[in-house]
């Protein structure tokens, strides 16, 4: 296929048109005297001018250099890389949806401001919290609010003085940083030798400066928390409250609930476990949702309904406030909707299901070719330590450059931290046995290969549209526009 | 591990060069090589006063990100504005190119460094 | 059996027999019985393609659009005209099924694609560099505030009220637990008032926060506020809630700002109930690795090819945690092409062309509404597509019988601004005709 390297910029041709706009049709305002010549415009602006059918090749030209779960197996582990069903891109395409202004009037609106009504008590359900907002935009933006509701219920009780919170040291990085911008002091634990919270290291923490504990279960290691309960009532007992990160809650639902292990604030990723698109790195969508002693401190406005009526409510004067603009990702929301609906309750759990079993199913045959740190049942992912301690003369980054020549996705690499060089795969329940046993026999080849010929994976990729990128030069001396 | 005799460490790995009431202070070469490539120095401001423990800058390589925390308490009299504009200097000679010069306000601070003896010991 | 799963029991049982176990029960041996579930979830049973389809689109025809009302309200989302390439180009799935581009060497589209967005931006709003986006307006500005906070050492920050009511609510919420001041400025004659401004600043002031075009739609005079904010080494943080404006309006960075963040909604999304949109951040140079969010750099591979990459990474959580310049990870990166593609169809003129329009649509009908005399000017100042106007009745009564007329009418500012009773902020974009306007009068005149 001939190669497209143009930027938008370099095809841009001066007169070139893609738009058409009506003429206008009241008396064109003379620009000039209605604002003092202060107040505009001296730079010329630097668009690009171009035919509309430039427009398309451009972005069709560029499309075709990515790599997206419609195209093939993308097993990047605490992603849930899962299918993005089609009816779902179409019920969020509807006019009745795509075309309602955030500040019309609530009668309106009623089909929204239900159906966002509806998701709060689904996702409720499956988490086991009393009540849910949709408002952040992210899975980060989620645990933001959580933690300011855990930090205004302390305060509410009068209990300042828990500035703490305290994340295991194989929690995503969002957790300390968010934390941190919710103005916590972050307390790091270290994870026992199997990867799980380190009660003694936990005892020895907890006080009364501590806010809360973030946790993800099963953890980013794959491996469910089983003295959860116990965990759950340490804190408790300190006066903490627990958080969920529910990055993996693709791997229990319908099995348990956060809710019933004893989380007091959760947030879910509906662009992970709820179907919903990455879109190459957003829109998301973080809800946030609490158990009964934390409704009061949601973000406001909060969707309630009264009689027969929906309503936006913002009386409500132990929330935290706002944390975003109008009432969160909408679009996104409408697509985890239909989902749930597409799913029903033993939909969700047959998903949590296969995605268990198709991450044993992977691991088990894996584990005799790459070194698997932590040999145990795992849930929806599981972390290889690429050969081991005693192989060195290929690296994680290789393989997974390899994997790219073979026409794969790689994992997650380098991630969780406490496992060296790891390689984190999460199949999830859209793959079949087949395609798994493709990239499995990809891996064991490339195992192969970097005893063989251990060159052929550090010169990798071969065959893609670039090779492998200089990320020095581009952090040395940045250049983040294009200019003439 | 390539280490400089004449000079002081910390367990963080910073050096101190000590010159009568001034001191030179760079990372060693064991963090640059820990670091990888260095793309980005930071360093704080002349006349900046600090007390030991305090960071005077930040160091990020393409993969990691590490602040820099002053050995012992001092005043910023000098920054090196060659590592600055060329990170790469401190992957090339980590000894030879020192981040920021300061004058010392705690002498006895000194005696809790490392000898490079320590500081090798430290570093297995 | 279930279209997005697709292993039969034949494979279950292969895959069973693989691990060496009977049955998926042994692979959740591990959750102990006190925290199982031991019921269904109850959310009913899945539905068909058709029944949900039914069933959603039941829920949508309970709500009107703009399709069924003429709409003359902004106040932060605006019903522009969105060229029909948009939707072709992204529901491309090879862009919106993808992941955030770790893997450069397959992502070179999405990749470029944002280094594209990014020079637009910049060029936009006349800074040296922006980011790959953030989620919206209202969360940009508040990373702005902790961008100046964290670069200046100090611990307040100024707001002008004529900045969006909910960009000062999301921004009091973020600083309120950052443990950072927040002093909202009244405003003068509907701006900011630069006296006030003047005595409000001091030694702590890390930013000051103002928005132009205002919230009330008008063009507002930095020349002043950029000085006193500088004057006192505070950061100006420039508020773009309707970057139409700037196809006409002189951008931000020749006026002085250190931060330019705004709403991105207009660039083509959308209106969606509010979401998702997408918010933006542009710089300086001196700024630019205190950036928070993702940045794309171009750089060579290792053939000396161009190529485009993630940068600057060491800034952002996955690195640095707690120490990260914010938490965010997940951005709205499809918004984002959506405004790509929309300035790049637009383009230089049309995007100058769509700002002229609105202004003159914007003005005849202030023109004319006045003209009613039941209407009067609240504030004497330029504005550019919205403007205010009271009369002598309730806003909410005027709405309520525009509505009658299927009129989308003009924002209340009662809600957020006490005092401004009967005002109204009406809104008119291009896409309004002058028979709409005219409509829209003569109700107006009749009432």
């Amino acid at each position: 296929m001939r190669e497209y390297n143009e930027l938008i910029f370099e095809i841009s041709r001066e007169g070139r048109i893609a738009y058409t706009l009506p003429a206008c049709d009241v008396p064109e305002t003379c620009i000039k005297s209605s604002f003092p010549a202060s107040m505009l415009r001296e730079k010329e602006l630097g668009l690009p001018e171009v035919s509309e059918v430039d427009v398309i090749r451009h972005y069709t030209l560029l499309s075709n250099k990515n790599y997206g779960v419609d195209t093939g197996f993308y097993p990047l582990g605490s992603c849930t890389m899962k299918y993005n069903p089609k009816i779902n891109e179409d019920m969020a395409s509807l006019p009745k949806f795509t075309g309602l202004h955030p500040y019309q009037p609530e009668e309106t609106a009623q089909g929204a401001l239900r159906l966002m009504h509806d998701l709060d008590g689904m996702l409720a359900e499956i988490t086991g919290m009393a009540q849910v907002s949709l408002q952040p935009a992210a899975g980060a933006h989620g645990e933001l609010a959580g933690l300011m509701i855990i930090k205004a219920y302390h305060q509410n009780r009068g209990d300042s003085k828990r500035n703490k919170i305290i994340v295991p040291d194989s929690a995503h990085g969002t957790n300390p940083a968010s934390a941190s911008v919710a103005g916590f002091d972050i307390i790091q634990i270290n994870s026992d030798e199997k990867g799980a919270v380190d009660i003694e290291a936990l005892k020895a923490v907890l006080n009364d400066e501590v806010a809360g504990l973030m946790l993800t279960n099963p953890s980013t290691l794959g491996l469910f928390e089983k003295n959860i309960k116990e965990i759950a009532d340490l804190v408790h007992e300190a006066g903490g409250l627990l958080y969920y990160d529910g990055a993996n809650m693709n791997a229990i639902m319908g099995y348990t609930r956060p809710g019933d292990m004893g989380f007091d604030v959760v947030h879910l990723n509906l662009h992970k476990t709820f179907s919903t698109p990455h879109g190459g790195g957003g829109p998301g969508s973080g809800p946030v949702g609490v158990s009964k002693k934390l409704v009061d401190f949601l973000p406001v406005p909060v969707i309630e309904k009264q009689a027969d009526k929906y309503v936006l409510n913002y009386d409500k004067p132990l929330s935290i406030g706002r944390v975003k603009s109008f009432y969160g990702n909408f679009g996104v929301i409408v697509r985890a909707y239909a989902y749930v609906l597409t799913m029903g309750a033993e939909g969700l759990k047959k998903a949590s299901e296969m995605a268990v079993l198709n991450a044993n199913y992977m691991k088990e045959r894996l584990k005799n070719h790459y070194y698997l740190p932590i040999d145990d049942i795992c849930k929806h992912e599981f972390v290889l330590s690429c050969f081991g301690p005693d192989q060195h003369e290929v690296s994680t980054l290789d393989i997974a450059k390899r994997l790219l020549d073979y026409g794969y996705h790689p994992p997650t690499i380098y991630f969780p931290l406490i496992v060296d060089s790891a390689i984190m795969i999460e199949p999830t329940e859209t793959e079949s046995k087949e395609t798994m046993d493709k990239f499995i026999d990809a891996m064991i080849l490339i195992a192969e290969e970097a005893k063989t010929n251990p060159e052929l994976l550090k010169s990798a990729p071969h065959n893609t549209h670039v090779r492998r990128l200089d990320e020095v030069k581009a952090a040395r001396t940045p250049v983040l526009k294009w200019s003439k | 591990m390539n280490l400089l005799n004449d000079l002081l460490y910390t367990k963080n790995h910073e050096w101190i060069k000590v010159e009568g009431e001034k001191a030179y202070i760079g990372i060693t070469d064991y963090a640059q090589h820990a670091l990888g490539d260095i793309v980005f120095v930071e360093l704080s401001e002349v006349d900046t006063e600090l007390s030991a423990g305090d960071s005077f800058g930040a160091i990020e390589s393409v993969k990691a990100a590490s602040d820099s925390y002053l050995p012992v308490s001092g005043t910023i009299v000098e920054v090196n504005e060659a590592v600055i504009d060329d990170p790469s200097l401190l992957n090339q000679d980590a000894y030879a190119n020192w981040m920021v010069a300061i004058t010392l306000s705690n002498k006895s601070e000194l005696d809790e460094l490392l000898t490079a003896e320590q500081y090798e010991a430290h570093c297995k | 059996m279930h279209p997005y799963i697709p292993n039969t029991t034949i494979e279950e049982d292969q895959m069973l027999q693989s691990i060496g176990i009977k049955n998926t029960d042994a692979l959740f041996s591990d959750i102990p019985a006190e925290v199982r579930l031991t019921r269904k979830l109850n959310l009913g049973d899945s539905m068909s393609e058709l029944e949900l389809s039914r069933f959603v689109k039941g829920l949508a025809d309970k709500n009107k659009s703009i399709d069924d009302m003429v709409c003359f309200l902004g106040a932060g989302a605006y019903d522009h005209y969105i060229p029909s390439i948009i939707k072709h180009i992204t529901s491309r799935s090879e862009f919106y099924t993808a992941y955030t581009p770790y893997q450069p060497e397959i992502s070179q589209g999405t990749l470029q694609v944002i280094f594209e967005y990014q020079t637009m931006i910049a060029n936009v709003t006349g800074m040296d560099v922006a980011n790959a986006s953030m989620y919206d307006g209202a969360t940009a500005c508040a990373e702005a505030g902790m961008m100046a906070v964290e670069n200046t050492k100090r611990k307040s920050l100024v707001v002008s009220k004529s900045v969006h009511p909910e960009v000062r609510q999301v921004l009091a919420t973020y600083m309120k637990f950052h443990g950072v001041e927040v002093v909202e400025l009244d405003c003068k004659d509907g701006v900011t008032d630069a006296e006030a401004l003047k005595t409000a600043v001091s030694g702590t002031t890390a930013g000051v926060v103002v928005q132009s075009p205002n919230f009330f739609g008008i063009v507002e005079d930095l020349t002043e506020i950029e000085s006193i904010t500088h004057n006192s080494k505070a950061m100006l943080i420039v508020n773009v809630i309707d970057p139409i404006s700037l196809g006409i309006l002189k951008t931000p960075g020749e006026l002085g700002a250190d931060i330019v963040v705004g709403e991105g909604q207009a660039f083509g999304n959308s209106l969606n109930f509010g979401g998702p949109y997408v918010g933006f951040m542009a710089t300086t140079n001196k700024l630019m690795r205190k950036m928070p969010g993702r940045i794309v750099g171009e750089t060579t591979d290792i053939d000396g090819k161009r190529a485009f990459v993630l940068t600057l990474q060491a800034r952002e959580q996955h690195i640095r945690r707690e120490k990260a310049t914010s938490n965010i990870c997940s951005n709205q990166a499809l918004n984002a092409l959506i405004s790509s593609i929309y300035l790049t169809t637009m383009g230089k003129n049309g995007l100058k062309e769509v700002a002229e329009q609105c202004a003159s649509k914007a003005h005849y009908a202030y023109d004319q509404i006045i003209g009613t005399g039941k209407f009067k000017p609240v504030f004497d100042k330029p504005f550019f597509k919205e403007f205010v106007v009271q009369s002598s009745r309730k806003a909410s009564e005027i709405n309520a019988e525009l509505l009658k007329h299927n009129i989308l009418g003009g924002y209340d500012l009662v809600k957020d601004y006490p005092g401004m009773e009967n005002a109204l902020l009406f809104c008119v974009t291009e896409k309004r005709t002058k028979q709409e306007i005219d409509k829209l009068v003569e109700i107006l005149k009749g009432m």
